[in-house]
């Protein structure tokens, strides 16, 4: 483990991962609200508009229609566009241009068009911001043939997903966790790449196979912290990705522990989880010794008391509760 | 706000007959798309643009062919303009593999993209933002290049214009907007639900732009407004939204007979047909009747012979269904 002064945050990654790929390739802009000199309202593009100035860093107006539209047309002619919709509950005011347009028009076109594309978002609970300001919808895009979606929990995954996201030429909704801005990591080293669509295994254990994404990775393994003390042994895999999605590393898991739970912070009902769930019951049935269990956020919109959010998206302590359930079943 | 153009060069004679015989040629693929359709070999839904030729043809005169078009469901006539062949089109609306998207997109998505036709889109205004990004990305890119967006009055209501409009005009960006305004969004007059009496230039005030109406059933005046727009736009003087006042000869799509519309309005705008409008004009300069049918002639073979390539094309092979979703070729989600 690096010294603590050597260890990144999560959001300054954001920036690092925007401004290797800017390096790389002049044809890498960026738009969206609020990120040139103000440096973006997480602070997530700080530095971009001062190294590559005004011809690669584009203040919008609040016109997220624009900002994902005109990000298509560019990518579809010779850009690629990193486009920022400031929280990821505005995805809904261009919902059109996420759902309909972009993921479509190299199909629908027989496969004339690429649209080599990111959108970046801030998504997810944990800050009191209120119910249109933290939800956690990778559940939405997860609902639409034709995005790929990232979800890093970590520093070094931000920029190494950053730059597959960048290179990708598929468009590629990339969600940052707002409550993960502040945490710190290990930096990335340089030329780091993750390529999209391999979790990572973030914890091995050997009694229960728990799935998590983005800010339910540390919940997941902190709850994996207190329950080894109990002497239950959590492995502990971080998704990254949901479109590709690893199954692969999921099953391989499961057959070592044969108990599987997913904790996710979207909720419920339409939630990845179930398709996790779903897969893992058709092809991994074999495998289990135990129903499959889901931690997700519960059918209320996101209420804006710290504590009443606590009723509402997963906790340390609902996952240990829900593990300690599950690994005596 | 408008800026001063040179005056554009009048079309000659051999140039205005050759856009007698694309807008012929548009006029007998739609027609031939209803025959099919009536026929049941057309599948699915057809917006027919009989009636808007000269705007398609026009505007597409006074461009590059390098410059970028986006169209809407209603964009037969775009394709075809901008280079797609009667057969590819034909054949992709009766759902053949050698159809312009290979039987994946229909009627309402022709794409011609080797053509730098990027697009038919189904929703409505979907495709204003776009034109903008094509337009930033050749402002960038320093190609001279334009972007133009073709849409319809019904789109004038829509969130995407008024966003794509200021977004254009605060970068100043070389797209044109160009508005089919057939008097009707889908059943309903335009006039009845928009408060300006122009949707698509009194809105250009809002965005300090210059909006122009103009007779979309001239083709020689849509190539002169559409010319001397790029000529801004080219300059650096960023967009401009044209008006082109025109008419649909059928109904919105196959299912509407159009019956809500006045007959006597109907009749005076048949007999401004753009097709009898610019055969008047090549008779006025003089052309012979012969070279008038000459044209009309050989748009009639090339639909003839486009129905009869595009009935005898084979239908897909059922495997494409999972191509394309990504840019590998493949639609593997999942390991």
């Amino acid at each position: 483990m690096a010294d603590v002064a050597e260890l990144v945050t999560y959001r300054d990654a954001v920036a690092d991962g925007i401004a290797r790929e800017m390096r790389r390739d002049p044809s890498v802009v960026c738009l969206g609200e609020d990120i040139g000199a103000a440096e973006g309202v997480f602070k997530t593009s700080v530095g971009l508009f001062q190294e590559f100035g005004a011809r690669r860093v584009w203040d919008t107006p609040i016109s997220e229609q624009a900002i994902v539209g005109t990000a298509m047309g560019a990518a579809m002619t010779g850009l690629r566009p990193v486009a920022e919709i400031m929280f990821s509950d505005f995805l809904a005011c261009c919902w059109d241009h996420v759902a309909n347009e972009i993921p479509k028009v190299r199909y629908m076109t027989g496969g004339q068009v690429t649209v080599p594309l990111v959108i970046r978002t801030a998504n997810g609970g944990g800050l009191g911001f209120g119910a249109q300001h933290s939800q956690a919808v990778e559940n939405w895009a997860f609902a639409v043939p034709g995005l790929k979606i990232a979800a890093p929990a970590t520093p070094a995954d931000v920029v190494g997903l950053m730059a597959a996201a960048v290179r990708s030429d598929d468009p590629v909704v990339f969600f940052e966790h707002k409550g993960l801005f502040a945490s710190r990591g290990e930096p990335a080293p340089a030329d780091h790449v993750v390529p999209l669509g391999e979790a990572r295994i973030a914890r091995s254990g050997d009694d229960l196979t728990l799935v998590a994404l983005a800010a339910t990775v540390p919940t997941a393994l902190a709850a994996a912290d207190q329950l080894a003390a109990e002497g239950i042994s959590v492995e502990v895999i971080d998704l990254r990705c949901l479109i590709p999605l690893d199954m692969r590393t999921v099953l391989d898991s499961l057959q070592r522990t044969s108990r599987l739970m997913t904790v996710e912070e979207n909720p419920y009902q339409g939630g990845w989880g179930g398709t996790i769930a779903g897969i893992a019951a058709d092809e991994g049935f074999e495998l289990l010794d135990a129903p499959i269990r889901r931690v997700a956020a519960e059918c209320v919109p996101l209420p804006f008391a710290d504590r009443l959010e606590d009723e509402v998206i997963p906790t340390v302590a609902r996952v240990v509760d829900a593990v300690r359930r599950l690994a005596a079943y | 706000m408008t800026t001063a153009t040179t005056p554009t060069p009048a079309l000659t004679d051999d140039r205005l007959l050759e856009l007698y015989q694309q807008m012929a040629v548009i006029r007998r693929t739609e027609k031939a798309a209803q025959d099919l359709f009536l026929a049941g070999l057309v599948k699915g839904t057809t917006h027919l643009a009989a009636g808007h030729e000269a705007v398609a043809v026009g505007a597409s005169a006074a461009l590059r062919d390098d410059d970028y078009v986006f169209a809407t469901y209603r964009g037969h006539h775009h394709a075809i303009a901008r280079g797609a062949t009667p057969e590819e089109c034909l054949a992709e609306l009766m759902q053949k593999a050698t159809g312009v998207c290979a039987a994946k997109g229909g009627s309402m998505h022709l794409t011609k993209a080797d053509r730098q036709m990027l697009g038919s889109y189904a929703i409505v205004g979907a495709h204003l933002p776009m034109a903008t990004g094509a337009a930033w990305s050749a402002m960038l890119r320093g190609t001279g290049q334009l972007a133009v967006a073709f849409f319809g009055d019904g789109a004038t209501n829509i969130g995407t214009f008024h966003e794509a409009l200021n977004l254009a005009a605060v970068w100043r960006l070389p797209v044109l907007f160009i508005c089919e305004n057939n008097l009707y969004m889908e059943y309903t007059p335009i006039g009845a639900v928009t408060a300006v009496p122009n949707p698509a230039a009194d809105r250009a005030a809002a965005y300090q732009l210059p909006g122009h109406v103009i007779d979309g059933n001239d083709v020689s005046v849509v190539y002169d407004a559409v010319r001397q727009a790029a000529e801004r736009a080219r300059a650096g003087e960023g967009p401009t939204i044209l008006e082109a006042r025109t008419y649909r000869h059928y109904g919105h799509s196959r299912t509407d007979p159009a019956k809500y519309r006045p007959e006597a309005e109907v009749a005076e705008w048949l007999a401004r047909d753009p097709l009898v409008q610019a055969r008047s004009q090549l008779s006025a300069r003089g052309v012979a009747d012969d070279r008038l049918a000459a044209a009309d002639q050989h748009a009639e073979q090339l639909v003839r012979d486009a129905v009869a390539a595009a009935k005898a094309a084979p239908e897909p092979d059922p495997a494409t269904a999972f191509t394309d979703v990504w840019a590998d070729g493949s639609a593997t989600w999942r390991t």
